[in-house]
C-alpha cells in the first residue's frame, strides 16, 4: 500500500508524516506540489507546516497548487485524504470539508499534548479506534480555533461528521471543541493536533497516533469504513508500546527510514566533515542603514526578553548602538506585560492573557 | 492603471480576537470610549488596462476572502 505525503513550499511535517506512513506498513511516497501526477499511491496525507508561508489565510495559497486538483479529483472518488493541522485548514479552504480555522482564540501559539475523545470512528483513517477512546496526542498550532456557524455544526454533529474533540482543555478555542472532522463520505479527514507525533515511544507522548495510518492500511485492505458497520466486529490490532521497533541504535543502522537518495547521515563511524568556516564569512559586513532600523514601531524595553542570550557574533557591530530607535524614550507608557517565557510551557500559561480570556489550563486548576 | 480595492472582514458573527486585543490595548493609551475593534484585510488590485471590477470581486471571492468567515467589498479607486 502506498500512501502520498504532499509537500507544498513551507511544509514541515511531511518527513513525520511519511516516517510514521512507514511505521505502520505502507510505502510512503513524497508527492510534490507542483506535480499534479499521485503517483499511484492509495491515499494521501497533507502534513502540517505552514504552506506558502500561510501568507492570506493558513492555506488559501495551497489550495490552488497542482496536486490540490488531482487530490479533489481522487477524493470525489472515495481516494482516503488527511489532512494534519495545515492539511486540514487546506481541506477547509479547497472546500473538501466545511467550516474553516481561524487564529487561536488566545492569540497564543500552543504548544503541547493534548487529550482527545474520538468520537465517530467510522472514517477510512480512524476504523483502528473505537469511539469514546482516549488519545493522546501533540498539538502546535496558532490558527486551530475551528468554526462554523450553527446550522453547519448542527449538521456535523446528526451526520456523525465529528472525529474527535478536544478533552481536559481546549487548546485553541474551537466551537464545540472539535478536533477533528471528516466530510459525508468518510474518506476525507481533518485534524488539528498531529497523530504523526505520536507514533515511537521515543519521541512522542505516546503511540496513539499510530492508529490513523494503520486505519487507513486496514480500510485499503478491505476493512471497512463509512456504510459497512461490519468494522465494529473485526477488532484491529492497536500497536501498544513495545510492539513497534524502538532500540537505540548507531547512527546510520536506521537508515531504513531514510529514501537512499536523500540519505546524509554519516555511516556509523564515518566522521562528520565540517568545512572550516571562516570567521570572516559568517555575516559579512553588510551595512544596515540606521534608517531601515523601522523607527516607527516603539518597542517597549520591557518586551525584549532578557532569558534568551544573544551571541556576540550575532550583535552586528556595524551598526552603532546608539543608532538603534533612539527616539523611543524609556518612559512610554506601555504596560508592563511579563517577557515571554520560553516556548509554552505550562509555565506560561499562568500568565495574565492580554484578552482577558481564561486559559483553558486556569480553567482546568 | 486601474486599481480596484477589495476590503476583506470577519463576518459580524465571527469572533476577532486581534481586534480584541487591540480594543483591549486601547485604555493603555488613554482612550476609553472605544465599544470595539475589528481588523480586517485591505486589499489593492492594479489593472494593467481598464477596472475590471467582475473579475476583482471574482478573485476577492475565490482568493481574497474565505466566504465561511469573511465578507468582502470590491470598489474601484477612482
Amino acid at each position: 500500500m502506498k500512501i502520498g505525503v504532499v509537500t507544498f513550499p513551507g511544509s514541515l511535517d511531511d518527513g513525520d508524516a511519511a516516517r510514521a506512513a512507514r511505521i505502520a506498513g505502507a510505502e510512503a511516497v513524497r508527492l510534490w506540489h507542483a506535480d499534479p501526477d499521485l503517483h499511484g499511491v492509495d491515499a494521501i496525507v497533507l502534513p502540517g507546516g505552514f504552506s506558502y508561508g500561510d501568507y492570506l489565510r493558513c492555506g488559501a495559497i495551497a489550495r490552488f497548487a497542482p496536486v490540490m486538483e488531482s487530490i479533489k479529483k481522487a477524493a470525489a472518488d472515495g481516494m482516503p485524504i488527511l489532512g494534519i493541522c495545515n492539511g486540514f485548514q487546506i481541506l477547509c479552504e479547497a472546500h473538501m470539508l466545511p467550516g474553516a480555522l481561524t487564529r487561536n482564540q488566545h492569540l497564543h501559539f500552543r504548544n503541547r499534548d493534548q487529550r482527545l475523545c474520538m468520537e465517530d470512528v467510522r472514517s477510512s483513517w480512524t476504523v483502528s479506534y473505537e469511539s469514546g477512546q482516549e488519545l493522546l496526542i501533540p498539538v502546535k498550532n496558532g490558527e486551530g480555533c475551528f468554526v462554523a456557524d450553527e446550522r453547519t455544526l448542527d449538521e456535523l454533529e446528526a451526520n456523525g461528521q465529528i472525529v474527535a474533540r478536544y478533552i481536559q482543555g481546549n487548546p485553541n478555542g474551537s466551537m464545540r471543541d472539535i478536533a477533528a472532522i471528516r466530510n459525508e463520505a468518510g474518506n476525507v479527514v481533518g485534524i488539528m493536533p498531529h497523530p504523526e507525533h505520536a507514533v515511537e515511544a521515543l519521541t512522542g507522548p505516546s503511540l496513539d497516533g499510530l492508529g490513523f495510518f494503520t486505519s487507513v492500511l486496514n480500510h485499503l485492505a478491505g476493512g471497512s469504513a463509512v456504510g459497512s458497520p461490519a468494522h465494529a466486529a473485526e477488532p484491529v490490532e492497536m500497536p501498544v508500546a513495545g510492539s513497534v521497533e524502538i532500540s537505540f541504535v548507531p547512527a546510520g543502522a536506521n537508515a531504513r527510514e531514510v529514501p537512499p537518495e536523500s540519505r546524509v547521515q554519516p555511516q556509523a563511524g564515518e566522521e562528520t566533515i565540517r568545512p572550516e568556516v571562516p570567521a570572516s564569512a559568517i555575516r559579512p559586513e553588510v551595512p544596515v542603514p540606521a534608517s531601515a532600523i523601522r523607527p516607527e514601531v516603539p518597542v517597549p524595553a520591557s518586551s525584549i526578553r532578557p532569558e534568551v542570550p544573544v551571541p556576540a557574533s550575532a550583535i552586528r557591530p556595524e551598526v552603532p548602538a546608539a543608532s538603534i530607535r533612539p527616539e523611543v524614550p524609556a518612559a512610554v507608557a506601555w504596560p508592563e506585560i511579563p517577557p515571554a517565557a520560553e516556548g509554552e510551557s505550562n509555565a506560561a500559561h499562568q500568565k495574565p492573557s492580554l484578552l482577558g480570556l481564561k486559559d483553558d489550563a486556569e480553567e482546568q486548576a | 492603471m486601474a486599481r480596484v480595492v477589495v476590503d476583506v472582514m470577519l463576518k459580524p458573527e465571527i469572533l476577532d480576537p486581534q481586534g480584541q486585543a487591540v480594543a483591549n490595548a486601547l485604555p493603555r493609551l488613554g482612550v476609553s470610549d472605544v465599544a470595539s475593534v475589528r481588523i480586517g484585510r485591505r486589499v489593492e488590485i492594479e489593472f494593467e488596462g481598464e477596472a475590471d471590477v467582475e473579475r476583482a470581486r471574482e478573485i476577492a471571492n475565490k482568493l481574497l476572502a474565505n466566504p465561511v468567515i469573511e465578507d468582502y467589498h470590491v470598489r474601484v479607486e477612482s
